[in-house]
């Protein structure tokens, strides 16, 4: 389905300074079942935000009135694991726009692109100035701007490039995604089938 | 430039439809599974676009991720399994697709029917709404998990958008030791390149451990290559491939099959193909490997003791944080550690090798009282071999019962659930917290360090059980 258009973000950033996130943790397996795409922002972190009783976790940062804000900045390979894109439309639904590390899982990278949340991946010393960014102040804005690539950290003024391609990037500012693209081909590729040897 | 190609520029090359300018490469793909869990989006997605299937012959369906293990002959209890079920089979229906669901003989998980009855070849593209879609590789085929809205996208247009990823050779020389599985090989191979090491790489796994393998072995290989973040991993297909292939049903008969030869032996890397990364590693040096953290990348040799922080890569507090949750410190062994599950199952490793071999060393012996085991079948072909190779009885005959085939523990998301804090021993592929259960422990092996652990009650080398055997 199409997404928001995605253009320049101007937000304050929530902190998960751990690596090796995993999409199990992102939303644990018991909480796949629905047979819509709604909800799952409920159970966005299910395990390290609520005990097993259902009262959340004081640490953890979702339940920090602190932190809040449109991009999430994770630690290193953030991700990994099940190709479940549950994952993505948890990030989605929770009110996020933007995951920030510094190296991202391919499934969920896909996944979020496909979904309009935008993967940004900078460098590991960037990483740590947006870390310290927010812990001195859990206020400091961000700026993440599609169109030059680039993301701001708007309390000291430091920036850093990033990549997407110019196909990804034109489906995020129109909000088109690829079954749009694909049906535009469907010709080429009825034509292709007949060809393949399979 | 070279005309030298990879096995995997080979298939990935002949099945791009179109290529995008700074784009990702439009990918044709020959076989879609389909699972009850990441397609009911998918499947709305198609009904709100009003569109159909665009290849219903080349898509197939089983339910596997949430079924129940004991009893599929009564109705499903979990009302939102039910539910998601019965979609997946009004959706199968509806589209044309063939549907293997609970109770059907060819019912099973998705990564274990799909070679099972043919419908995985050399040579093709495969994906599917889980990331453990990788095992197909070991075909020769490009096969890898897909997102839902990738899910929606096969299913409307047969095609996939992906940017073509980076190449990786892994070669394993030498011969395994007595009591290395390809399991074994496998977390090795992850314990050396970490969780993330193979991310943005496509890989190849070459030399003669590989070759001497199993189709099963080089299956729980390649399905475990996601867990170094690779995108898939693949070997050429060669004798044991075809004698594998060959009659089965979906596989083509007369002279379909003389063609599809043809073009199978095409499928290996040419001589001086370059990669764009290369790794070797010797074979001979793996030992029985277990896990000790949170993510597969935390493995070793049984015999080793934990790591400590200061001596690993990534971040320290990450790790400490990780063994904190496995309650393990640094340097502790793990052999003598008391367990409480075994699991052995899964599509690594539920298929009917997998059972011989945990056979093969609980033979005679009893289940330890203080585990509990779960026994589950990857598919009903692996139960029927299991009960007609006379192996049922020798699990019987040690305590154990067999369970009905699906995913089970490997995610828990039926009922076969590791309670809080207790520790698995389990032959599933992700460690992860929670896994197989809230707050469960997982330590990932292969089938015999799993049935050393069943008979002991602790985690203990299979190889010593199996000396005992020999002398
Ligand atoms: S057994 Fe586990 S990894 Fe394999 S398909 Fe099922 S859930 Fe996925």
């Amino acid at each position: 389905m199409a997404y928001d258009k995605f253009n320049i973000l101007r937000t304050t950033a929530v902190p998960l300074p751990i690596e090796n996130v995993d999409t199990d943790q992102i939303i644990p397996a018991r909480f796949l079942k629905a047979t819509e795409r709604k909800g799952f922002g409920d159970n966005l972190f299910r395990d390290w935000r609520y005990n097993q009783d259902g009262t959340p976790k004081e640490d953890f940062v979702l339940n920090n009135p602190k932190y809040k804000g449109k991009i999430l900045v994770g630690g290193a390979n953030f991700g990994s694991g099940s190709s479940r894109e549950h994952a993505a439309w948890a990030v989605y639904d929770c009110g996020f726009r933007c995951v920030i590390s510094s190296f991202f899982a391919d499934i969920f990278r896909g996944n979020c692109l496909n979904i309009g949340v935008l993967p940004v991946q900078v460098s590991a010393e960037f990483l740590q100035k947006i870390f310290a960014a927010i812990e001195a102040d859990p206020n400091a804005e961000f700026e993440v701007s599609l169109e030059d690539q680039k993301v701001t950290i708007l309390a000291t003024g430091e920036s850093e490039p990033f990549d997407i391609n110019d196909y990804k990037k034109g489906n995020m500012t129109n909000g088109f995604d690829d079954i749009d693209y694909l049906l535009n081909i469907k010709e080429n590729i009825q034509e292709f089938a007949k060809s393949t040897p399979l | 430039m070279s005309t030298k190609k990879t096995l995997f520029d080979k298939v990935w090359d002949s099945h791009v439809v179109h290529q995008i300018e700074n784009g990702p490469d439009v990918l044709f793909i020959d076989r879609h599974m389909v699972h009850e869990v990441t397609s009911p989006v998918a499947f709305l997605g198609l009904k709100n676009r009003g569109i159909r299937v665009m290849h219903p012959e080349k898509t197939f369906a089983t339910a596997d991720h949430n079924t129940p293990t004991i009893n599929q002959h009564l109705p499903v209890e979990d009302p939102l399994s039910a539910n998601q079920l019965k979609m997946l089979e009004e959706n199968a229906n509806e589209y044309g697709i063939s549907y293997w669901g609970l109770g059907h003989e060819k019912n099973g998980i998705v990564h274990v029917v799909g070679p099972e009855y043919g419908i995985t070849q050399p040579g093709a593209t495969i994906v599917c709404g889980d990331s453990h879609t990788s095992t197909h590789g070991a075909f020769g085929a490009i096969a890898f998990g897909i997102g839902t809205s990738e899910v929606e996208m096969v299913l409307a247009t047969q095609c996939i958008m992906q940017p073509k990823p980076k190449s990786m050779r892994i070669n394993i020389t030498g011969d395994l030791q007595y009591g290395v599985t390809p399991k074994d090989v496998a977390l090795f191979i992850i314990s050396q390149l970490t969780t993330s090491g193979a991310t943005g790489y496509f890989v190849e796994y070459a030399g003669d451990v590989f070759k001497s393998m199993t189709m099963e072995g080089r299956m729980t290989v390649c399905n475990l290559s996601i867990e170094m973040g690779a995108r898939g991993g693949m070997i050429a297909p060669d004798e044991t491939t075809f004698h594998y292939v060959k009659g089965r049903e979906f596989t083509p008969k007369g002279e379909a099959w003389d063609t599809a030869m043809n073009y199978w032996q095409t499928l290996y890397t040419d001589e001086g193909a370059e990669f764009d990364k290369e790794l070797t590693f010797d074979g001979s040096q793996i030992e029985p490997m277990i896990t000790y953290g949170t993510n597969p990348g935390m493995g070793m040799g049984i015999s080793k003791d934990i790591p400590n922080a200061a001596d690993v890569q990534g971040g320290a507090s990450t790790y400490k944080k990780s063994l904190q949750y496995m309650k393990f410190g640094e340097g502790d062994s793990m052999i003598g550690k008391s367990i409480d599950f075994v699991f052995l199952g899964s599509c690594t490793n539920g298929r009917i090798e997998d059972f011989r071999a945990f056979a093969s060393i609980v033979k005679g012996k009893q289940k330890a009282d203080n585990v509990t085991a779960w026994l589950v079948p990857g598919s009903h072909q692996v139960e029927a071999a299991i009960k007609e190779e006379g192996i049922l009885a020798i699990l019987n005959d040690a305590g154990f019962e067999l369970r009905e085939p699906g995913c089970s523990a490997c995610l828990a998301m039926n009922d076969d659930k590791v309670p809080p804090g207790k520790l698995a021993v389990s032959t599933s592929n992700r460690n992860f917290e929670g896994r197989q259960g809230p707050g469960s422990r997982t330590l990932l092996a292969s089938p015999l360090v799993a049935a050393a652990a069943a008979v002991t009650g602790k985690v203990t080398d299979p190889r010593e059980l199996m000396e005992k055997e020999l002398a």
